[in-house]
């Protein structure tokens, strides 16, 4: 595929995003995510020259929610495409509504349209905007008027294929798709795209070089902390600085899937639905199915020691 | 920032023209820059995989602060031959293999014997005939749904859009129900034949069924390969029709058989020069090889790491996994084995018969659950 350079843009007008990536980490961490330097600046700079952003890194570090705080922020709407393999343009694109095509073709017959005004002119209403189902990619390319930009999400685009990516490419690179029966579809401002993967394939270079990368780390332990006081505020500090010590712990162990930000927070949040106070062995125990999620996994850590897993954890959160 | 590019090519990093040109983008964006802001910058638009962060750390740190003067590490090369202490032992001490039960042996009609008999054993004349069935095999095409959705009586789904088309020619009434299923293409097959020392009980049966393939198949959809102490494309000799021929030709351009093994450096080649380039993408990938290795087994693990990352389905075709209580011990096969979807046996003609079954199956299935690369 042919790669032209995309037309320039003119740059956002300066109300709309911060005027460094401190201040985006400020608004971003306003809305409750809490980004290292190295993720906001990369989300300052795709919002700035308007370029994709291709998120990567393990499952459960907090790629998704990028997309969705960006949305809260901003106050756009969130168009979220979950990529699975098999996904075809119609399922990213659009689709026509053909119920409704069939219920209207019968109503035209009942009413005489089709012997009145012959049948190419009701055949042309068939493809009218109002049977147009618009899926993910084309509703973000639609978006006219005053508000803001949508946020594009394009979620897990490692399980998706070959063909998917190329069709992906397209979009990002002209920002229009066209449909046969309707002609194409630029857009008036190009959306916010985050694109995540969870790396179990790699994508396309070409892609990549379209987008702004960045490899998302799970949080260091005083951010992995901060994280959970934000999203669980009933807890205390102590329990926090708990199981933050204990998921990093439990990362160490080799498993065949480490627990991410977003299993420490569900963790947490199970405790507090428990009224813990403290983590000990037998809390630990109890709770462990809220942070792994294969027995593997637990089998695993138990035979490490819950009691050892306690005693590294304490002098961890200390 | 142009400098930082070209650091980063020297570092085996490969920089687009593009990334450079969006790398300097994103410095302007940035304005009056701190040194963080110009490494995050770079990092955002120069590099496109995790591995390569270490090498734009050092190029960051030798073009913007002038610190360090880094040197690629010196790399092995491939047709070097060195001699490991540690390594697995003599390429040529290959594990007894074990023989039938000679109970079952007779229970069994002479031909059942023969299609179970072990290639790596049996004699001179078995191994004829043996070869003459190998050659005789079909092996199956793998398919992949397609984008495409094509009409098909008895599809999953009703097209709709032609039943209204048709519907208009019946005054609106919809009579014919139309039906459309996604239409299928054939994936690649890709075959990396290993010819090293340890595997040439069964390196020429291996051949002749990747000949089968390339037959049954058609050139352009399989894609075979040589590994041993280099990487040999022998895909072209193998579409010769005649099997001998065909193994003629191919070994006049194997210039590695019964050497020593480089697996990691052979199948790190692979992957570089054919396989993240496409070839691979989304292709069925059979090994074909003991997991016999003189050189480092991580450079066997990272190599086939990547590789499952760009395949759809990884198949590792071991003769030795028929004997009984076989572990996987050898330091390669250990550290390839994580990578692998599917890990067959490949001794006898039956497991042969059951591999080219098992290729025609793995197409549209989902992908296999994997592990993510820690």
């Amino acid at each position: 595929m042919a790669e032209a350079a995309p037309e320039p843009l003119a740059p956002l007008p300066a109300g709309d995003v911060p005027d460094d990536p401190a201040g985006l980490r400020a608004a971003l961490a306003d809305h409750g995510y809490l980004a290292d330097e190295g993720l906001a600046t990369v989300v300052y700079l795709a919002l700035r020259l308007r370029r994709p952003l291709l998120l990567e890194g393990e499952a459960g570090v907090g790629k998704t929610e990028v997309a969705k705080v960006l949305a809260r922020w901003q106050g756009s709407r969130l168009l979220r495409l979950q990529c699975f393999e098999g996904i075809d343009a119609a399922q990213a694109l659009y689709q026509w509504d053909h119920a409704r095509q069939l219920l209207h073709l019968r109503a035209a017959e009942a009413a005489g349209d089709l012997a009145g005004r012959g049948t190419a002119a009701v055949e042309d209403e068939l493809h009218d905007e109002r049977f147009l189902v618009r899926r993910p990619v084309l509703e973000a390319l639609g978006h006219r008027g005053a508000g803001p930009p949508p946020v594009l999400l394009i979620d897990e685009v490692d399980r998706a294929d070959d063909e998917f990516e190329a069709l992906l490419l397209e979009v990002l690179s002209d920002w229009s798709v066209t449909v046969p029966e309707l002609g194409t579809v630029t857009a008036e401002v190009p959306p916010v795209v985050v694109i995540t993967s969870n790396r179990t394939r790699d994508v396309h270079d070409a892609l990549k070089r379209r987008c702004l990368y960045h490899w998302v780390e799970h949080p260091d332990f005083d951010r992995e902390v901060a994280v959970i006081r934000l999203r669980v505020p009933e807890v205390d500090d102590v329990l926090a600085r708990e199981v933050a010590a204990a998921t990093a712990v439990l990362r160490d162990l080799g498993l065949y899937k480490p627990p991410g930000v977003a299993e420490s927070i569900d963790w947490t949040a199970a405790l507090a639905a428990l009224g813990t106070r403290r983590l000990d062995a037998a809390t630990v125990d109890a709770t462990l199915g809220a942070v792994l999620k294969y027995r593997e996994d637990a089998e695993r850590t138990r035979t490490f020691g819950l009691d050892g897993l306690v005693d590294a954890l304490r002098s961890r959160a200390s | 920032m142009a400098a930082l590019a070209h650091a980063l090519r020297r570092h085996d990093v490969a920089v687009a023209v593009r990334s450079a040109v969006a790398c300097a983008e994103a410095v302007a964006a940035l304005g009056a820059a701190t040194r963080a802001d110009l490494y995050w910058a770079g990092r955002a638009t120069l590099v496109h995989r995790p591995e390569d962060i270490a090498a734009y750390d050092a190029a960051f740190a030798a073009v913007v602060d002038e610190a360090v003067t880094w040197s690629a590490p010196s790399r092995p090369s491939p047709t070097a031959l060195l001699v490991d202490a540690a390594a697995d032992g003599d390429d040529d001490a290959v594990p007894d293999q074990a023989h039938d039960d000679p109970a079952a042996v007779l229970r069994q009609s002479a031909h059942e014997a023969l299609r179970h008999a072990d290639l790596g054993t049996c004699s001179v004349e078995e191994r004829a005939e043996l070869h003459r069935a190998i050659a005789r095999l079909r092996v199956g095409v793998a398919t992949r749904r397609s984008r495409r959705r094509r009409p098909a009586r008895g599809g999953d789904e009703l097209d709709l859009g032609a039943t209204v088309t048709a519907a208009l020619a019946t005054g609106g009434e919809p009579l014919v129900l139309h039906r459309r299923a996604p239409s299928v293409r054939p994936r690649r097959l890709v075959l990396l034949v290993d010819v090293s020392g340890s595997m040439e009980p069964y390196a020429r049966a291996l051949l002749r069924f990747a000949h089968a393939a390339v037959a049954s198949r058609g050139a352009g959809r399989v894609e075979a390969f040589t590994l041993g102490t280099r990487l040999t494309r022998i895909t072209r000799a193998l579409t010769t029709r005649d099997p001998d021929l065909a193994l003629e030709r191919a070994a006049g351009e194997v210039a590695d058989w019964s050497g020593g093994t480089r697996l990691g450096d052979a199948l790190a080649l692979f992957v570089d020069r054919w396989g993240a380039r496409g070839l691979a993408r989304g292709a069925v990938v059979v090994v074909l090889s003991d997991g016999w290795d003189r050189g480092d087994p991580e450079a066997v693990a990272e190599a086939m790491a990547r590789l499952h990352r760009v395949a759809h389905h990884v198949v590792w075709v071991n003769p030795l996994k028929a004997a009984p209580g076989y572990e996987p011990l050898a330091r390669g096969m250990a550290a390839a084995l994580p990578h692998v979807d599917t890990f067959v046996t490949g001794h006898s003609l039956a497991s042969l018969e059951d591999l080219a079954a098992l290729l025609a199956t793995l197409g549209t299935a989902d992908r296999p659950a994997r592990r993510s690369a820690a």
